[in-house]
């Protein structure tokens, strides 16, 4: 996936010479995982701005660019480095179309890697995406394969509003497919049936819809019969595509990394209430982290859902079959 | 030029006595329910009127904290019709129209000081020509925004000039509970970058720092932060009483400063004003704020806009949403 992303960066910086490239170690490193490898050599030091330790100042000064015209790809270092930014990302960057009536739009791309699962300090793993969700104004995307990854960054830096597209750490050197070589693009705010299924639907989004496919192929050998919904992007979210195979399943499981409470899986199966309540067979189970901060490594393994815990919730909808 | 001329002198009197008359309007509208919480400008108008009259406002961008709208005429009469509708708080109140180079009130405080780096530095990736003059307050400098973007400013040395007006009060708070530091202009230290501090009383030393502070920027040397010394001689805003915490022996004190009245007796000691002049331009201020106040007034408003301009179209949740208000509110497709 780590290659999808800087090659997307790649192909766009070469498309579009509005953009700019800003961030912590993302030049001369190539950013701590190398997602920004090799730009600073091609496209100089303008375009790929080693920026100050200033998570505020990066959202902040993004929004400036845009306001010049350009067309900012910020990366924020870890998901909960972003907690320094909130009030430029939260209080500016998504209200500005707003605010000013479309006199300035936030074309503005922000990357950030997150997720669980191998054993970073503190504040590097946090899943803050249904915090996010709250904003109204910011796009949140989430790929959950290599070949998403370049289709839905492609589309988020060409996207006029702002997008949070958040990478999962696991995912970066842990998830491999064929990208297309060409360009390549995913619509933001439609979902991806990856694998179809008629008795129940897990529902998910970035890494856990990798671990979602393989519970629902082990599945096969129970004669369940599980289909994987990836929602690829929560804001917009697809509500039809979310409707449309929960209607047709009768039961679903939605897994999220984040804290049970107040987490996206919620608005997930609120949803599921407003459009097609009548239409299941059973109630929706939630996975999801627990309702503690982001737990120090050697408790990783209890705190991350697991393809036992996706298993057994899928196995507690099919109870009453 | 670095110093200003006879007619420059002239027309930064005329803003600073307009801004003053119409803040005394905008105050009387408030009390009436006419419109929302004002931020006065009064003892801010010379700093504030200095200040762009030594800008050029096809290059130059201004980004205002809240206080300064009034103060910012010479950037054409948008500013005072946008700001009357944000006074209502209708939404076109945000959109200063295109080309006027001036962002709307912010009211996150210092919140705008990334913003003017990150454009002041996208104007000059772009070799477009032309600063961004930031405001903002003694009060917002505590802001951590203030010193990541003057940090960022100094490294890239972005055409940017960081204004701070130093009013003596943060609502309540005065500048030694804000700052441990002698001047609020010696923070520039720590980005590397110059720190002037002027009498902001004195529109002449504020234009003039302001000019140089510009000629820096344009010249690729980077940004400069200007203090300006002024006393705020209102409320912070409407819904303040500040008899409750400013000493009156020193707001008399900095009424005898009065920056509006000192260069009305300048001028007019000078030849360049006369109490003829200063009734015609009071009278016409008042007339031109109530025509803006009736326009904004009949500036039509609809269900719809609540929901517009969140993002470029809605989103399918949203499209939900507005069709929910429209019924609800019974205006379906009067946007």
């Amino acid at each position: 996936m780590l290659e999808a992303i800087n090659e997307t960066l790649h192909s766009e910086m070469a498309r579009d010479e509005r953009i700019v490239l800003l961030g912590e170690d993302i030049g001369r490193n190539g950013g701590v995982f190398r997602a920004t490898e090799g730009l600073i050599e091609k496209f100089g030091e303008s375009r790929v701005v080693d920026t100050p330790i200033s998570e505020a100042a990066i959202a902040g000064s993004a929004v400036g660019l845009a306001m010049a015209g350009l067309i900012p790809v910020a990366e924020i270092q870890f998901l909960g480095f972003s907690y320094q930014a909130m009030h430029q990302i939260a209080g500016q960057i998504a209200r500005l179309r707003y605010r000013t009536q479309s006199r300035f739009e936030s074309q503005i791309t922000i990357r950030a890697p997150f997720g669980g699962g191998v054993r970073t300090p503190e504040l590097h793993s946090d899943s803050l995406e249904a915090q996010f969700a709250n904003i109204p104004g910011l796009k949140i995307v989430l790929p959950s394969t290599a070949s998403d990854a370049k289709g839905l960054l492609t589309s988020a830096i060409r996207d006029p509003d702002p997008v949070l597209f958040l990478e999962p750490l696991r995912g970066y050197r842990g998830i491999r497919d064929l990208v297309p070589d060409e360009e390549h693009i995913v619509p933001l705010g439609k979902a991806n049936l990856i694998k179809k299924g008629d008795d129940v639907v897990i529902i998910s989004w970035s890494y856990q819809v990798e671990l979602s496919r393989r519970v629902a192929e082990s599945l096969e050998g129970d004669g369940i019969s599980a289909a994987v919904l990836d929602l690829r992007s929560i804001v917009p979210l697809d509500i039809e595509a979310l409707t449309q195979i929960v209607s047709h399943c009768g039961r679903a499981v939605v897994v999220q990394e984040a804290p049970e409470t107040g987490g996206f899986a919620s608005e997930i199966i609120a949803t599921i209430n407003d459009e097609c309540f009548w239409s299941l067979e059973a109630p929706v189970v939630r996975v999801s982290g627990f309702d503690v901060p982001y737990p120090v490594g050697m408790l990783e393994n209890f705190y991350v859902p697991d393809e036992s815990r996706i298993r057994s919730a899928v196995l507690k909808t099919m109870e009453n079959d | 030029m670095a110093k200003p001329n006879d007619k420059q002198l002239q027309m930064i009197l005329e803003d600073m006595v307009i801004a003053r008359t119409q803040a005394s309007r905008l105050w009387n509208l408030q009390r009436q329910g006419q419109v929302g919480t004002i931020a006065p400008i009064d003892g801010h108008e010379a700093a504030v009127v200095g200040a762009v009259h030594a800008l050029e406002t096809e290059s130059d961008w201004v980004l205002p904290q809240y206080r300064e709208p009034l103060g910012l005429r010479r950037y054409g009469p948008e500013v005072l019709d946008t700001f009357m509708l944000y006074n209502l708080g209708h939404p076109a109140g945000g959109h200063i129209p295109d080309p006027v180079k001036v962002a709307p009130s912010q009211i996150s405080l210092g919140a705008s000081i990334p913003h003017a780096v990150g454009l002041a530095w996208g104007m000059s990736l772009k070799d477009e020509p032309g600063v961004v003059l930031v405001f903002f307050g003694d009060g917002a400098s505590s802001e951590g925004d203030f010193y990541e973007a003057g940090n960022l400013a100094g490294v890239l040395k972005a055409p940017v000039i960081l204004f701070c007006v130093n009013n003596q009060w943060a609502i309540s708070t005065p500048t030694h509970l804000q700052t441990a530091a002698d001047s609020f202009a010696s923070k520039a230290e720590a980005f590397g970058i110059p720190g002037v501090t002027v009498d902001g009383n004195d529109p002449i030393a504020v234009y003039e720092a302001v000019f140089n502070a510009r000629k820096r920027a344009t010249s690729g040397k980077g940004p400069t932060l200007i203090e300006a010394n002024v006393y705020r001689l209102g409320a912070h805003t409407t819904a303040d009483d500040p008899t409750r915490y400013v000493p009156s022996d020193e707001l008399s004190a900095a009424q005898k400063k009065d920056p509006v009245h000192t260069f009305i007796k300048d001028l007019t000691a000078r030849g360049l004003w006369s109490d003829t002049k200063q009734d015609e331009i009071e009278t016409a201020a008042l007339e031109r704020i109530d025509e803006a106040f009736e326009k904004a007034k009949n500036t039509p408003l609809s269900a719809n806009s609540l929901m517009d301009h969140c993002f470029v179209s809605d989103t399918p949740r949203q499209l939900r949403q507005r069709s929910f208000l429209m019924d609800s509110t019974g205006k379906s497709n009067e946007h």
